[in-house]
């Protein structure tokens, strides 16, 4: 099927979905603080949006700070890893365990030893999002061919060299994969995290606004600061997809069109 | 005469090579190769000709015996150059950087090297595919580039580990007479595995036979024939000849191996 036919088909679901809910919503009679028609989420958005747009900026950037402060620790931990095997043995089982933690069951704790919610924040969402980055990089960094790393030794090639021009090109498309998954992971990381902070005032994102509302009852307001969290996760999916097809395209099976 | 001039380029003095568990790779291997020639390492697999190539290249030492060649000589510069039985070529760097590449490990811009890489890659018939991907050629075209990248540097020794053995057989016959005119302009003394007596026969003018088990050399076939050599040259009596004493010798070889 062709990219714009493709297109056209998700975009006609989509609608045709959101039309139903609509007219289930109007034809079933059910109460807005049960079930808000999709109209008046965006008007429910439209009339808060001074608030709630400052609450997705504070989401947005905790989530993007996070997977930024991933991408550096993965990569940087992941180069030790792939320098040193034996301090990989020795670390990795760190990793795992950060790894394996639910959120939602060590935020409290975090929440406790970081004085500043914000840089508590970050840390949650750092540690969901940055274990993608860094097993992708770290198998990656190991992909190399064995014969250009012959003809990289041939050559007498620099530690540099070798670094620059064979290991992380060869590392590209797995960093790549971890980053799509990582993206994700940052801003449920970010949401979770807040939800369980409960914080309320003005240096807060989406999640409290979705907390506030619920204890008031303001089902639609709920909605809208959900819609301003998918079309965030939805942002952050295209946004990584492209760079990944911008980077990777001309040369990695990934992100050939050919269907063969 | 090569065979009596006192300094060859290439020597194996009684090479032995074991690998870990405890496999005879070559056992008393000898062999000269003297600047300018064209030698052909005939045997069937596993018979040891590929390490041949790699202790020649330097990138495998020996369990006993001695090896002189460039390669292995300190502060010779990128004097021997290796050509995989896969192309080898960077996925993520064009055609024209892929070339660039040998001579960019010694420093040199992009700026230096640009008409040496194009002459070399209008010679090998890619002129057009200086911007291309790897992904985007055929296997031979794949490897004509990987073949301009070994020439590039001008090397004195040209190592070939069964080049063309992916290839088909039209595109084989044209690489093999196409790469007879590129060894022509530099004459680099090469090395070259094949387990095809005709390819053997067509390029070099002296065939070493190997058996395995343990690797070995158990006969010389000299191809007297000189260059340039015609298309022409696969129907001469010359040609026929050779092709019978190698056939002889590889059965001997086989029996061998199959009584030791």
């Amino acid at each position: 099927m062709s990219p714009m036919r493709s297109v056209w088909l998700s975009a006609f679901v989509l609608l045709g979905l959101l039309a139903v809910w609509e007219w289930g919503v109007r034809a079933a009679g059910i109460p807005a603080y049960t079930l808000p028609a999709p109209s008046l989420v965006v008007q429910t958005l439209a009339a808060h949006w001074g608030s709630l747009a400052a609450s997705w900026w504070f989401t947005l950037k905790v989530t993007f700070g996070a997977l930024a402060l991933a991408c550096a620790g993965g990569v940087l931990i992941a180069a030790v890893f792939a320098l040193s095997p034996t301090l990989e043995r020795a670390l990795f089982p760190v990793a795992v365990v950060l790894q394996v933690t639910p959120i939602v069951a060590v935020a409290p704790l975090i929440l406790i030893y970081v004085e500043s919610t914000t840089a508590a924040l970050l840390l949650c969402a750092w540690i969901v999002a940055f274990f993608p980055i860094l097993s992708n990089t770290v198998v990656g960094l190991r992909a190399v061919d064995a014969n250009l790393r012959d003809l990289f030794e041939l050559y007498r090639a620099t530690p540099w060299q070798r670094l620059a021009l064979l290991r992380a090109p060869s590392a590209l498309p797995y960093f790549m994969a971890g980053l799509k998954i990582s993206g994700g992971l940052s801003l449920i990381g970010a949401v979770t995290a807040e939800m369980v902070a409960g914080a309320a005032g003005r240096e807060t994102g989406l999640a409290s606004r979705i907390l506030e509302a619920s204890f008031r009852t303001e089902t639609p307001k709920m909605f809208a600061a959900l819609t301003l969290l998918v079309a965030t996760g939805v942002l952050i999916f295209w946004l990584f997809n492209a760079l990944s097809r911008w980077l990777l395209g001309p040369w990695h099976t990934s992100e050939s069109s050919r269907s063969d | 005469m090569p065979e009596t001039d006192p300094s060859p380029l290439i020597s194996l003095h009684e090479v032995h090579k074991r690998f870990e568990p405890g496999v005879q790779a070559l056992a008393g291997v000898s062999l000269a190769v003297h600047a300018g020639e064209f030698v052909a390492l005939l045997g069937p697999s596993g018979c040891g000709k590929s390490t041949v190539l790699r202790l020649v290249a330097g990138l495998d030492a020996p369990s006993a015996g001695r090896v002189d060649a460039p390669a292995l000589r300190p502060g010779a510069g990128p004097a021997t150059a290796f050509v995989f039985q896969e192309p080898t070529l960077m996925p993520w760097a064009s055609v024209f950087d892929n070339v660039w590449l040998p001579l960019r490990l010694q420093g040199q811009t992009h700026a230096d090297v640009a008409p040496k890489v194009r002459e070399l890659l209008a010679a090998v018939g890619l002129s057009a595919f200086e911007r291309a991907y790897p992904a985007q050629l055929s296997g031979g075209m794949k490897m004509r580039a990987s073949i301009a990248r070994a020439l590039v540097t001008r090397p004195q020794v040209l190592l070939m580990d069964e080049p063309f053995a992916a290839l088909d057989d039209f595109t084989r016959q044209k690489l093999n007479a196409d790469l007879l005119q590129w060894w022509q302009r530099l004459q680099p003394a090469a090395l070259f595995v094949t387990h095809s007596v005709a390819e053997a026969v067509f390029l070099s003018q002296r065939v070493l036979v190997m058996a395995a088990r343990p690797g070995r050399v158990v006969a010389t076939v000299a191809v007297d024939e000189p260059y340039p050599r015609p298309a022409a040259f696969r129907h001469s009596t010359a040609y026929h000849t050779a092709c019978r004493a190698l056939g002889a010798a590889l059965e001997a070889a086989g029996h061998e191996a199959s009584a030791a």
